[in-house]
């Protein structure tokens, strides 16, 4: 009994809806606002609506611009040779396209991951073309890894690679090209059944920890919230669009905004005496702390990042960068917290 | 009313429940040994299925284009012409998928398992179907969490049959068939319904009481609520069903008990009946004081009996276990294909794809010569795969932890595998450890390369006791053959000064300890594991022939510290 084409359509549970896990929310909020931050780890217990959250973030996003019939949604703006695709001339039109979020799962093979041969075409037409991958798909969009920290070694090898020249190069099977391959790495999962390596770790730009809700009150309302969304998904979502409606605006307010958001030098030293009192590695904690708070200024809508928008945001920019000592028995948001005390005393 | 229904009973509820909407629920796991309880339970569930239902069995080992959809290669190939089919999970669209061996599920498939169940599509089709994980599991083996948090229902049907008396198996089926003809009318609502004014709270609260961190669970049992009522007004025993279906099996503790209900402390915990018997005196509804004590209690009593005693004894080790299994499963298997090179297919295995896409490319030429052909493969163009075995090592510490020192050897110990461990953190390297005092031997830590799991297996190590050398080596070797099992390679490493004084059957005794221990060392050599004996007394061979009864290395390091000792380990291995 297989259901009509349109009920398949059930509508995502809305972002808007989401209860509490307010750090997540905010993390793929600046995210959305601005790609460049480099990512967002979910790190938590099972059913706390990591997965739902990043579902939900494709239907709440506003749709981008791509130029029609290219396989890796290519900005119309953009030079057309760096894309196979549109370097093969021809009009680019343009038309109006859901930013993709694809999903990478455990176990992916590497062809479905950086493309292949197209066999329907090979046999059929004796004709050597490229089929995209996965990577070609995400391009503009997000990548989302549910369990990152169970992902094989050789896919993570494969994605550092990609994530840190947003080109993906393809070599094989008499195949030759690069193709655009920008998008922003999701990645969930619970650390009690392994360590990300740390390599993965420090390409994320902002990660979270997320527990279940402890108080009664706050889960009576994640699950009455879930309840009456599946009881009637639509109604749920068109009562919640409004509310939808409102986050979209707000983050096309802070993309506009965000160019002209002033990072001031105090707000740069600040960064800079953060990341001295926690020993970070190299400069990529400084400058994904000041990304992630200029987008934070911008989603708050103000002219200039502030001591708020640090203190606000340096937990999740920093807490997995620190130099760990394995078994430091203090969890890293509680050293970030403590050196943020220090350096705004 | 909730006079404890037998688990049988319980079991055919969820069945009945999820044939009425198997997506909603999402499906269930049943843990059970194959055989005529659990097809009963399956066939229970497909004849209450609307007829015409997909019903779908996953093949073990399913690849990707079979479950999710793709290129019908075959057809593709008789048809010169791109032939797509849909997936397994698109057809059992709107019906159940069942997963035979459900915990040697690879993560892979469980991971997109997992995302068909969330979205209900499968590649732009619909997959909206009700999952059955069949969990045959050993002690420790259990389905991926990941996938059974998602399932509304865990069934244990293993005690189902054998609690009548001892004998278990051709007891099962008459043991059954007589329990159902009662069994039926009493699971929706044989008691007069005691309104329930808020469902979602008090299934939140349970939740919260017995420990149920997920918020799925809740969510499921707000489900299950709306099932049993149909629409109606909800009622006690809907929320009582409910909470003794989804969340009494996945307590992680018991909630304090009132002091004044003293008839209800004993609950059937040994031997769930298989005919409810009438213990309605365990909660009378016509007192209800405190709303939520009666379904409560009824919660308790549905806790499967093993976890039970596990909860009453304040064991907690069980759910980390578990949590640890995908990661196990990710990682243990072997030979994973990396590629494919040139090569004869009667040696190896043939990589089809890269077959033919060798091949495709000079289609066009070769049937330019012969046309009667679809397809010319020519044997330049067959592929093997190559396949790349783990070299992941997992280390077994196998730790003293008996008598007067044991404390200190044990906080080396410790500190080895914690440095040790904090290598494995960039060598994707595992440890385990097994310690051994008084009466036997514990897995303290599964294997793992968790850090946060470490640290808190380690913490709680005890010392102190008899040394019962035997049982450790024995435990240490069973661990370690189950890490060879899967794929990993193991290696043993025995902190003990070998002074053996505790047999295998828990007795004392110096000399038959001793034989026992020698004896045990020499399995460690005929499976062939490699091993590292740190002799940590001061005097005395015993050690040593320990060593040499194990074919291991032996290194004497009375006074080792943490640091000495894991450089020790690593130089050795």
């Amino acid at each position: 009994m297989p259901p009509a084409a349109s009920s398949l359509r059930v509508p995502t549970f809305p972002f808007s809806a989401i209860v509490g896990q307010d750090e997540m929310r905010q993390a793929l909020l600046i995210a959305a606002v601005d790609p460049v931050v480099g990512g967002v780890l979910v790190f938590g217990d099972r059913g706390t609506g990591k997965s739902t959250a990043i579902r939900a973030l494709a239907a709440l996003l506003p749709p981008m611009r791509a130029v029609a019939g290219c396989p890796y949604s290519c900005d119309p703006g953009s030079p057309a040779e760096a894309c196979p695709h549109c370097a093969s001339g021809g009009p680019r039109r343009s038309h109006k396209t859901p930013v993709p979020v694809v999903d990478l799962p455990l176990g992916a093979t590497e062809d479905r991951v950086v493309g292949t041969l197209d066999l329907e075409r090979a046999l059929g037409a004796g004709v050597k073309a490229f089929e995209p991958g996965l990577l070609a798909r995400a391009n503009r969009g997000f990548l989302y890894i549910d369990e990152v920290n169970l992902l094989e070694d050789h896919l993570v090898d494969l994605l550092l690679d990609v994530a840190a020249s947003g080109v993906n190069t393809v070599e094989r099977e008499g195949l030759s090209l690069r193709h655009p391959a920008r998008f922003v790495l999701v990645g969930s999962g619970n650390p009690e059944e392994g360590e990300l390596r740390p390599q993965l770790l420090d390409r994320f730009g902002l990660a979270c920890e997320v527990v279940t809700p402890r108080d009664i009150p706050t889960r009576i309302a994640v699950v009455r919230a879930r309840d009456a969304y599946e009881r009637d998904p639509a109604a749920f979502c068109a009562a919640q669009e409004g509310e939808e409606k409102k986050i979209r605006k707000r983050i096309l307010l802070a993309r506009e905004r965000l160019p002209e958001v002033r990072v001031p030098d105090a707000a740069l030293e600040r960064a800079a005496r953060l990341c001295l009192a926690l020993g970070t590695d190299g400069l990529r904690g400084e400058l994904t702390l000041m990304r992630t708070a200029r987008a934070l200024a911008a989603l708050d809508g103000a002219d200039a990042v502030t001591d708020e928008h640090i203190r606000r945001i340096a937990p999740a920019s920093l807490r997995h960068r620190l130099r760990r000592n394995p078994l430091d028995e203090s969890g890293s948001t509680a050293r970030v917290e403590r050196a943020l005390a220090e350096v705004f005393a | 009313m909730n006079a404890a229904p037998s688990p049988w009973t319980d079991a055919r509820s969820a069945a009945r429940l999820l044939a009425a909407d198997p997506h909603g629920l999402r499906g269930a796991v049943v843990r059970a040994a194959p055989g005529p309880v659990r097809e009963r339970w399956l066939d229970d569930l497909r004849g209450a299925l609307q007829p015409g239902t997909p019903w779908r069995r996953l093949p073990p080992a399913i690849g990707d284009d079979g479950l999710l959809g793709g290129l019908d290669l075959a057809a593709t190939l008789a048809a010169g012409r791109p032939v797509a089919r849909a997936g397994l999970l698109a057809q059992a669209d709107g019906g159940i998928v069942v997963v035979p061996m459900a915990e040697r599920l690879p993560a892979g498939t469980a991971s997109r398992l997992a995302a068909a169940l969330d979205t209900g599509t499968v590649a732009d089709r619909p997959a909206r179907f009700g999952l059955i994980l069949l969990d045959e599991g050993e002690a420790d083996e259990t389905v991926a969490e990941a996938l059974a948090d998602r399932l509304a229902f865990r069934i244990d049907l293993s005690g189902v049959g054998s609690d009548a008396g001892t004998d278990a198996g051709s007891d099962a089926g008459s043991d059954v068939g007589s329990g159902d003809p009662e069994a039926e009318p009493s699971a929706a609502g044989a008691d007069t319904t005691a309104a329930e004014p808020d469902p979602v709270g008090s299934l939140c609260a349970l939740a919260e009481a017995f420990g149920v961190a997920s918020l799925r669970a809740p969510i499921l049992a707000a489900r299950v609520v709306r099932a049993l009522a149909a629409d109606g007004p909800v009622g006690r025993d809907h929320v009582t069903v409910a909470a003794r279906l989804v969340l009494a099996p996945r307590a992680t503790r018991l909630p304090p008990r009132e002091p004044d209900s003293p008839e209800a402390a004993a609950p059937p915990r040994e031997d769930p009946p298989a005919d409810p018997p009438p213990e309605a005196d365990v909660a009378d509804p016509a007192i209800p004081d405190a709303p939520d004590d009666v379904v409560l209690e009824a919660v308790r009593a549905a806790i499967p009996p093993n976890l039970l005693d596990q909860l009453l004894s304040g064991q907690q080790r069980l759910a980390a276990a578990r949590a640890g299994r995908v990661g196990q499963a990710a990682a243990a298997r072997t030979g994973r294909p990396v590629g494919s090179r040139r090569g004869d297919p009667r040696r190896e295995r043939l990589d089809l794809l890269a077959t033919l896409r060798a091949a495709a490319p000079w289609q066009a030429v070769r049937r330019a010569g012969q046309t009667t052909r679809p397809i010319v493969v020519r044997r330049d163009d067959l592929r093997i795969r190559i396949l790349r075995q783990r070299t992941e090592t997992t280390t077994v510490f196998c730790v003293d932890a008996s008598g007067s020192a044991a404390l200190e050897r044990l906080a080396e110990a410790k500190g080895a595998v914690e440095l040790l461990l904090a290598e494995a953190y960039v060598r994707r390297d595992r440890v385990a450890l097994v310690a051994f005092r008084g009466g036997g031997a514990e897995l303290v830590l599964p294997p793992t390369r968790s850090l946060t799991r470490a640290k808190r297996g380690l913490s709680g190590l005890p010392g102190g006791g008899g040394t019962p050398l035997a049982s450790g080596i024995d435990a240490a070797v069973a661990v370690a053959i189950g890490v060879r099992r899967s794929g990993s390679r193991p290696a043993i490493v025995l902190l003990t000064d070998g002074r053996a004084n505790v047999a295998r059957s828990g007795e004392g005794g110096r000399a038959r300890a001793g034989a026992e221990a020698l004896q045990a060392a020499r399995a460690v050599r005929a499976a062939g594991l490699p091993a590292l004996v740190v002799d940590t007394g001061s005097r005395g061979e015993e050690a040593r022939a320990v060593a040499d009864a194990m074919g291991a290395r032996y290194l004497k390091l009375p006074r080792a510290e943490a640091g000495q000792l894991s450089a020790a380990v690593r130089a050795a291995l």
